[in-house]
């Protein structure tokens, strides 16, 4: 079992004709099940046309009613970038992936008003996608760090994401589903939405939650966590040296008003049951310590 | 990105927001001519620079006399403003704004940001306007009134209303405060702002409703569609080493400490930071170089890095993933070499060809210290810094 995504998943990609939609498409194709898994591409001037065998349609409801595609992933440049996740939407997909970067936050939120009532799941903006090893990767994390396992990895970033990964597969843990939210104030599923998944998979034994300054995202899964959660969680919080009321990369990571320290996010993680370390270095470590 | 006073005043005159009248001035002359201009007996002399805390620091000061305007405007202009938001160093003042001074009854708070939580534009409001408003949230939460605002249909009359009665706008002036609020919201909209704040919004001694001051940041992910906001970027208000940064893609900011950090991803890099105060020195800089780091944009890291003369060790870390860990060794020597490197440079490289890349710096023949992982990574530069 996984999250969100497996050997069956069958996914188109929007923006599949521009130079990171190519490269990723093909690596996805690559990895695993993925010659199965990509079915199609999106590109209202090149429909008929096709990429590495993976057939190109004018628009999200022809790719899916033609390849029962009902993923898709996003390589959409940022300007325009909204108006594909709209669409994907109104196609009534299962979920979406958006990997593009720098999408500006007042298209997020008319994104996000017209998502209300909606059924399709929104990953990211601005994250590196959703992998279950060995079945499927719908993204831009190297598929070869990763292998099948019990444990469970969400995360606000995309290359801290993998340093977690990377610790622990030192450690011999591989992973059942690893989900990218990403790094944007407005976006999709929270750290809360993917731990009630990993709260639900038969596969998931713990779970890695690893988050950054801003917000207060990582606060409010803790205390879902508090009162619901049945595995492990450990974490977190990038950002400890950041100055308030600067801009850390991403455009959440910023602490403002006071509010979103990492501080303040590890004392209420601790608080609700949540082993948090301090040391990045150390994320593998803690969680191999609890574990059954 | 951030923008002046005055350009915001300019911005919210155009949806119909009612500020005072006054003009930018550059020299202690223009400030007197503004001041004739402007008629009058009162007038206020503006220091314009990107941080806040202005009137505190002796950059704001009311004159009464033309002489008087004179006067301050020579105190003020080329002075080096220190407020709580510039640091110790404070911010050279070559900006300021002449206004018609105003009367005021009443200072009151309003501003938005985008809410992460419910994903729409927070308006904040307050009767506790011209102090320090994070101080106001802090002490007494009850006195900050907030709305969510529907994106799909704005700011509503009623809504409005109801929120300048909350802060104590009088029945009489609320069609104007109405219009104040329901400007603030479509200037915020329309120019992709990431912040706005007038403070103090006040309200005269004849009940009008006046935005005394501005205070707008902009998304920078949406500057493409706004030309005419991107033409009132006053770089001499931005850290240069930032600005240099950005030719380069590179998202750069200095920070306090001696160790120059290097890390491709901003989760990683702040991780990267962190693990360095967490071994007992503090970092001289975020750095994330992205995902599609080439030799030249690390040349181009190492450059601005070292030009911080408080640098006194490098910490490269780096996770490669799509992007290969050799490709970041061979930039990394070339940049070493380039740069003549004379302090400690410390690398961890993990990932996609992880061994190509740690024998590329092996042969170099450069004084490296590799590390194999993150921990000791920080620990290997913070030995460095303190002559262990």
């Amino acid at each position: 079992m996984s999250i969100l995504i497996d050997k069956n998943t069958r996914v188109m990609t929007q923006g599949i004709t521009g130079k990171t939609g190519q490269f990723h498409t093909k690596m996805g194709k690559e990895y695993a099940n993925g010659k199965n898994c990509y079915v199609a591409g999106v590109n209202p001037k090149k429909a008929g046309e096709s990429y590495e065998g993976i057939p190109i349609f004018g628009t999200v409801t022809e790719a899916k009613k033609q390849t029962g595609a009902t993923v898709s992933v996003i390589y959409v440049p940022p300007p325009f970038a909204a108006a594909a996740i709209d669409e994907a939407i109104e196609a009534d997909l299962d979920l979406v992936i958006c990997i593009t970067e720098g999408i500006p936050v007042r298209d997020m939120i008319r994104t996000k008003y017209k998502m209300q009532g909606k059924r399709t799941r929104l990953v990211g903006p601005n994250c590196p996608g959703v992998i279950t090893p060995e079945e499927i990767k719908i993204g831009i994390m190297p598929g070869h760090i990763h292998k099948k396992g019990p444990i469970g990895v969400v995360s606000r970033s995309g290359t801290l994401t993998y340093e977690a990964v990377g610790q622990l597969m030192d450690l011999g843990l591989g992973q059942s589903s690893c989900v990218g939210i990403g790094g944007d104030p407005v976006n999709g599923l929270k750290h809360i939405d993917v731990l009630k998944m990993f709260n639900d998979d038969p596969l998931t034994e713990a779970v890695i939650m690893v988050g950054e300054i801003g917000g207060s995202d990582e606060e409010t899964a803790a205390q879902w966590v508090k009162a619901n959660m049945r595995k492990p969680v450990v974490g977190f919080i990038a950002g400890v040296t950041a100055p308030p009321g600067k801009r850390m990369g991403h455009a959440g990571a910023i602490i403002s008003g006071g509010k979103g320290t990492a501080q303040e996010k590890l004392a209420v993680m601790e608080a609700c049951g949540i082993k948090v370390t301090k040391n990045p270095a150390e994320m593998g470590k803690l969680l191999k310590s609890v574990l059954k | 990105m951030k923008i002046h006073e005055y350009q915001g005043k300019e911005l919210f005159r155009k949806f119909g927001m009612v500020t005072p009248r006054g003009f930018p001035c550059f020299s202690v002359d223009e400030a007197v001519e503004a001041a004739k201009k402007l008629g009058g007996s009162v007038w206020v002399v503006k220091a314009q620079i990107h941080a806040g805390g202005r009137g505190k620091g002796g950059g704001v000061k009311v004159a009464k006399s033309l002489d008087e305007v004179r006067e301050k405007a020579k105190q003020i202009l080329g002075m080096q403003l220190v407020t709580h938001q510039t640091g110790p160093g404070g911010q050279k003042v070559r900006r300021l704004l002449v206004e018609e001074g105003a009367d005021i009854n009443k200072e009151l708070y309003i501003g938005m940001v985008v809410d992460r939580v419910t994903q729409r534009v927070a308006l904040m409001a307050s009767s506790e306007g011209g102090m320090d408003i994070e101080e106001v949230a802090a002490k007494t939460p009850e006195k900050i009134h907030k709305i969510f605002i529907d994106p799909g249909k704005g700011l509503l009359d009623k809504d409005a209303s109801e929120i300048a009665g909350e802060i104590g706008i009088p029945d009489k002036s609320k069609p104007e405060a109405v219009k104040m609020l329901q400007g603030l919201y479509k200037c915020f909209d329309d120019t992709d702002a990431s912040l706005a704040e007038i403070n103090p919004l006040i309200l005269t001694g004849d009940g009008k409703v006046v935005a005394l001051d501005s205070k707008l940041n902009f998304d920078d992910n949406a500057l493409f569609r706004h030309p005419d906001i991107v033409a009132m970027r006053d770089l001499d208000e931005e850290d240069p080493l930032e600005i240099e940064a950005s030719k380069y893609d590179l998202s750069y900011i200095s920070l306090d400490g001696n160790i120059g950090c290097l890390v491709n991803g901003a989760g990683l890099a702040m991780a990267t930071m962190d693990t360095i105060k967490l071994y007992g020195a503090e970092p001289a800089n975020f750095l994330d170089v992205g995902g599609g780091a080439t030799a030249e944009k690390v040349t181009a890291a190492f450059k601005i890095m070292l030009s911080n003369p408080k640098v006194k060790c490098i910490l490269v870390n780096i996770f490669g993933g799509i992007m290969k860990c050799d490709t970041i060794a061979a930039g990394v020597v070339a940049a070493a070499k380039e740069t003549r490197l004379s302090v400690p440079l410390v690398v961890r490289m993990k990932g996609t060809n992880e061994d190509l890349g740690k024998k590329i710096l092996k042969d170099s023949g450069l004084p490296i210290i590799s590390a194999d992982n993150m921990g000791e990574a920080g620990q290997k530069a913070v030995a460095a810094v303190k002559g262990k």
